[in-house]
């Protein structure tokens, strides 16, 4: 029930006691985006500070990548800067992705409304007593989401050498017949790396900052046609922008959990060729 | 085929009010509307609608249907199984005034603190020239009805009474998006659209495009569009120390702020 002299029941607006009277369920969507977000953010934590079975030669796993710490032999394609760093080398480098998908348009609705209920949903009053947007220091730093979209846009070139590199021989103790370990492969943990890296970019790429940088902020797309071009581009994609965010996060989510089982000798890399 | 649908309304004025239950016969392929006016013909001929074109162009008729902001004269009676009761009530966000009609003159009054576009100098055959690629953008907001179901369903003002002194609200969002777009415009409304207009203060929850009826992407194409020309102004060291190192951007060449 709200209260008496609140929002929906301000005192000059029509007397109704509910704070809904929607009769659709209206909480299903909040509640799944509830449950696999912080599914998600409690396996990404896990992950993130087991700081190893991150590498299974050739694959190593995007919560890792580039792998910057002291990272395991193999691992490191861009060298060890932070060799020196006590904690696991994820730690360095996730706080780019993670501020990326933090201040993005999309997922700044679908938390706002499944995890501080700001509103649950539409037409569903919302359980605060005052509101400022993000107008107030800290969400006034979603404003930052421009700047992690160029560190995004570097995130997923670098996954997308890892998934190149994910073509590269199997190690000798993978290898089956003869010889299979020299030139090129290609395994179930390459396919799932290139899903992952497309579904990557569709959403990078999406990026309503993206689509503003591109072209969308231009007064005068007649005078810039290949900006208006790409705007045009961009925004197809970004129509699905939310979808997009859903399946990398899965795919993220799912190569690294095979990368984990890989290198835990739990299972076998499913080879093609 | 008619048959009989059970309704409850919400009838009463600022003093107070309830939901009422009634039952009006009712055919198919009839709306909302349709049910309420044959109600007001039958058996209460005191209740109060505000309606006009009942073809969901005149924005009218806008009002809350079992929760949901909708227009009256587009929900048609057959999404709803003939069993089902259905609630109407007037538009939670606005001051009542009588049974499902509210006092909306809020967005008036915002309509009002926005500026209108100051074109620039005529060329020189006294006629002014936008290409088509540039006007076509703002278009879509010009399909807006002015119905204020994105107002009434925005929580910013919803939820929060106090907030209307600070807040636009998207309807008004996307008319500075529109003219902050517009190829002649010399205004420039970033600042204005920050502080006076409150852009801040909205979270981007989309509800104002899940009730549009005119299906306008008032979030995707007004609102995110016009927080990222905010960023442009505010928020991007790069745009700051172009404009200190003289670089600056031609975009907003020939605009002064207001």
């Amino acid at each position: 029930m709200a209260t008496t002299d609140h929002g929906v029941s301000s005192p000059t607006r029509a007397r109704i006691d509910a704070r809904t009277l929607r009769q659709d369920r209206w909480w299903l969507s909040p509640l799944t985006t509830f449950v696999v977000f912080s599914a998600f953010v409690v396996y990404a934590t896990v992950r993130a500070f087991m700081g190893r079975d991150y590498y299974a030669s050739p694959y190593l796993s995007p919560f890792y990548s580039p792998c910057l710490g002291d990272c395991v032999e193999g691992a490191s394609d861009f060298g060890q800067p932070f060799a020196w760093w006590p904690l696991s080398a994820a730690l360095i480098i996730l706080i780019f992705p993670l501020g990326f998908r933090m201040t993005c348009y999309y997922y700044r609705k679908a938390y706002y409304r499944a995890f501080w209920l700001s509103p649950p949903a539409c037409g569903v009053a919302e359980p605060h007593g005052s509101y400022s947007g993000e107008t107030r220091f800290p969400l006034i730093l979603q404003n930052l989401h421009r700047w992690f979209w160029y560190a995004a846009v570097l995130v997923g070139l670098v996954l997308t050498f890892d998934t190149v590199l994910a073509f590269r021989p199997m190690p000798a103790e993978y290898a089956v017949g003869d010889g299979e370990t020299s030139g090129i492969h290609m395994g179930l943990g390459t396919l799932l790396m290139i899903v992952n890296i497309v579904f990557i970019w569709l959403y990078t790429l999406s990026c309503h900052s993206c689509r503003h940088i591109v072209g969308g902020r231009l007064r005068h797309f007649s005078k810039h046609p290949v900006r208006y071009r790409l705007w045009t581009w961009v925004s197809r994609l970004n129509e699905s922008h939310g979808k997009w965010a859903w399946y990398s996060l899965f795919s993220v989510a799912i190569v690294d959990l095979y990368i984990f089982l890989l290198a835990t000798h739990t299972i076998q890399d499913v080879r093609f060729f | 085929m008619a048959y009989d649908l059970k309704m409850r309304v919400w009838r009463g004025d600022a003093e107070g009010g309830e939901l009422t239950d009634y039952t009006v016969e009712v055919s198919e392929g009839e709306v909302v509307l349709d049910a309420l006016h044959r109600l007001q013909a039958t058996q209460t001929g005191d209740l109060a609608i505000r309606w006009n074109c009942k073809a969901g162009k005149c924005g009218s008729c806008s009002a809350e249907i079992n929760g949901r902001p909708r227009l009256l004269c587009m929900t048609r009676l057959s999404d709803f199984e003939p069993s089902e009761t259905i609630t109407v009530t007037p538009m939670r966000t606005f001051p009542v005034i009588r049974d499902l009609v509210t006092d909306v003159s809020f967005n008036y009054e915002k309509a009002r603190e926005l500026p209108y576009a100051e074109l620039g100098p005529r060329d020189a055959d006294g006629k002014r020239r936008m290409m088509q690629v540039d006007v076509e953008r703002g278009q879509e907001f010009r399909k807006c009805i002015e119905c204020y179901l994105c107002q009434d369903v925005c929580h910013v003002v919803r939820d929060h009474e106090d907030n209307k002194q600070h807040f636009a609200g998207p309807r008004f969002f996307i008319r500075y998006a529109e003219l902050d777009m517009h190829p002649l415009d010399t205004h420039d409304r970033r600042k204005l659209a920050q502080d006076a207009a409150g852009l801040g203060m909205c979270n981007i929850t989309k509800c104002c495009t899940e009730v549009c009826p005119e299906g306008i992407h008032i979030t995707d194409n007004g609102i995110i569009p016009m927080k990222e020309r905010v960023v442009d102004r505010k928020y991007d060291p790069l745009v700051w120390l172009g404009n200190k190192i003289g670089l600056r951007s031609k975009d907003d060449e020939g605009r002064t702020e207001v």
